[in-house]
């Protein structure tokens, strides 16, 4: 079973990647968990959300405290918010930045697996907003290998519509853009 | 489960008795109560006053003024209790209230 | 076997609902219960089924707007949490006494006073001497079961109660995870449109909501009992033909590797998943541990649940809320009424955890067996208070 856990703020659509990936992984014949942060949330304020993928049934109901994997939707929150964590030894840190890798790792004091892709521009390219939430699916997709880029049609298109072929690109191209980090 | 009863008993016997939800099934049994034995005043309607408006009618708490022939109102002394509010809506001051004899 | 597709539990709760074909839903939304309130009302606006949604002004009012449709007959629906279900209270046990069969979804939240959205058992609690039947439901698929079935078994004619679905809030409400919805077809054939024993219509002119002296409500109340206490025989026979119907069998006590265990472990609701996985590892490790898991909460399935206890030396009653100033956790002091006449029971230790969403993990119910071992007296526990 894989955890995951989503740092991203409030409208930014943490909420929305997770549900993709949950449906995503379902129609897959695997099991899956979609789920926030449970409470109030506002507009910017950080938030979280959480995906747990397995091919067996799922029989546990807590939340998350340590995931294999933490993505970082919103650059910002790096420094702001403990962002890794909890995060398993051997797990991967996935962030949205325009930073290079190693001022990443001395921010956060982090020496593990790292991939970064600058998602809020690949975002604003595709889609015309620097929302990178189904931007990021794509470097978790490739970081993780937990599901195929194709798995992510069916939702996308169901939820999205006439703009899901957009939101495909944009994860294709962090799929493909997206840069691992030198071992610390 | 116990059968629809038409038939009302007064009070049921035993706990088994009871209707589902203390369901009443006899249509208008509270006309079983003669409540006009209570009261301690009757109206009386002097029709030469009377404009058949139906005010009468209409504020009778117990529903139990009725028109009569010729469109006249009169209250069913069987179920009247004598509260006065038929005296005090009447507009001509058609109906007035007489204390019941013993 | 259908395909299973992800979706939000409460989402599919509502869906479930729709399946069943309802006349009338009177919801007013409370977190964590929203995303059903507004869901049914999608349903209904979209003409999906052939329904009226009246938008009450309040819980108050979406109970009472029920009880009126349920008398005129119609297959009423409503679903609230928390303080809503508390505005509700005072018609409950009116709704029950007058045997409409109106069928709720409660997801579960804790109480106010301080205000917490978060999922405890402390609103349906006190609402435990209503008269209602009340299901626990562990995960997505048996809130979708159980809704459905709720309105097969509150208007059996041996039944006519109100039912209400406990749905843990958020842990359950607004997970999304792979559930399987049943059909339109074979949801109509398990659940005929409503047959009212009796319906309030100008044609046939009758009573309901009538009053009681001194000297019958005493009758009225042991007959309001003895259709609660009944009503499991026709519980457990929906369960049955469920698992004819749709291969999903449920019951009302479950019992998990209970055999050749001398602790066992005793919950109610979603928690129950995650303390099966507790109970796997601690088996892994060559403990002789066990799960009870309380699907019907009233009317108390007790020879059930003597039957799963029989062999145990000490249980453990997850309670997920406090009668304050009592004995403890409402489950574990009615469990410890219910064996009080016993000759031989096991040792009883209730441990209140969880209130106001605080989370239970694998490790939380793993500590729970070690601190059974250690402690002496049956006083009950507060899990992790900071003192």
């Amino acid at each position: 079973m894989i955890e995951i856990r989503w740092h991203g703020r409030g409208g930014q659509g943490a909420v929305t990647s997770v549900e993709m990936l949950a449906l995503a992984a379902i129609e897959e014949g695997k099991y899956a968990q979609g789920f926030p942060a449970f409470g109030p949330e506002r507009r910017g304020a950080p938030v979280m959300a959480f995906n747990r993928v397995s091919d067996k049934p799922i029989k546990i109901r807590s939340g998350i405290y340590r995931p294999d994997v933490v993505v970082v939707l919103d650059p910002s929150l790096v420094g702001l918010v403990p962002v890794t964590d909890g995060l398993k030894p051997g797990g991967i840190l996935i962030v949205n930045t325009t930073k290079p890798a190693e001022d990443l790792r001395k921010k956060l004091n982090y020496s593990g697996k790292l991939f970064t892709v600058d998602a809020s521009h690949i975002a604003r390219e595709e889609l015309g907003v620097p929302i990178a939430n189904t931007t990021m699916l794509g470097a978790v997709l490739k970081a993780t290998g937990v599901l195929s880029l194709a798995a992510m049609k069916s939702p996308l298109e169901h939820r999205f519509g006439r703009v899901a072929v957009k939101n495909m690109s944009a994860m294709k191209r962090a799929f493909n853009e997206m840069k691992s980090a030198k071992a610390a | 489960m116990a059968k629809k009863k038409t038939e009302q008993k007064k009070w049921p016997e035993k706990w088994h008795e009871v209707n589902p939800g203390c369901m009443v099934f006899a249509a208008g049994s509270a006309a079983n109560y003669k409540t006009g034995s209570w009261k301690s005043q009757r109206p009386l309607t002097d029709n030469a006053k009377c404009i058949k408006c139906g005010i009468c009618y209409i504020f009778c708490p117990e529903a139990c003024i009725q028109e009569v022939k010729d469109g006249f109102f009169e209250a069913n002394l069987d179920y009247c209790k004598g509260c006065g509010i038929c005296a005090h809506e009447c507009w001509p001051g058609a109906i007035v209230m007489r204390e019941e004899e013993e | 076997m259908g395909k299973r597709i992800g979706m939000e539990v409460a989402i599919a709760a509502a869906e479930a609902v729709a399946l069943c074909n309802i006349d009338v839903a009177a919801v007013y939304p409370i977190t964590p219960q929203s995303h059903i309130a507004e869901h049914m009302a999608d349903i209904i606006h979209d003409g999906r089924i052939d329904a009226e949604f009246i938008t009450v002004e309040s819980e108050h009012s979406a109970i009472s707007a029920c009880a009126g449709a349920s008398a005129a007959g119609a297959r009423a629906y409503t679903a609230t949490s928390s303080q809503g279900l508390m505005l509700m209270h005072e018609i409950l046990p009116i709704v029950s006494a007058m045997r409409l069969p109106i069928c709720m979804a409660n997801a579960n939240r804790a109480v106010s006073g301080p205000l917490n959205i978060w999922n405890d058992h402390g609103d349906i609690m006190p609402q435990r001497d209503s008269g209602w039947i009340s299901l626990f439901t562990e995960n997505g698929q048996e809130a979708i079961d159980l809704s459905i079935m709720s309105f097969k078994i509150a208007e059996d004619p041996e039944v006519m109660l109100p039912c209400v679905v406990n749905i843990d809030g958020f842990q359950l409400t607004h997970m999304i995870e792979p559930l399987e919805l049943p059909g339109q077809a074979e949801v109509a054939k398990f659940l005929p449109p409503r047959k009212p024993f009796a319906q309030l219509h100008p044609d046939n002119p009758i009573s309901m909501g009538c009053f009681a002296m001194p000297d019958t409500y005493t009758e009225t109340v042991k007959a309001k009992e003895t259709a609660l206490i009944n009503s499991k025989k026709i519980i457990t026979r929906v369960f049955s033909e469920w698992a004819k119907r749709f291969g999903r069998k449920y019951n009302v006590v479950e019992t998990y590797r209970t055999k050749g265990a001398d602790t066992l472990l005793l919950t109610m609701g979603s928690m129950g998943e995650t303390a099966a996985t507790a109970v796997d590892e601690m088996r892994k490790a060559g403990k002789k541990v066990g799960l009870v898991k309380l699907r019907l909460w009233r009317p108390f399935p007790v020879e059930e649940l003597k039957a799963a206890i029989k062999e145990c030396k000490t249980l453990i009653v997850m309670d997920r809320a406090i009668s304050t100033g009592g004995a403890g956790g409402p489950v574990a002091t009615d469990i410890k009424s219910l064996l009080y006449g016993e000759k031989t029971r096991p040792r009883i230790l209730n441990v209140i955890a969880g209130l106001g969403g605080r989370d239970l993990t694998v490790e939380d119910f793993v500590a729970m067996f070690e601190m059974a071992k250690k402690k002496k007296d049956e006083t009950y526990e507060l899990y992790g208070v900071r003192e």
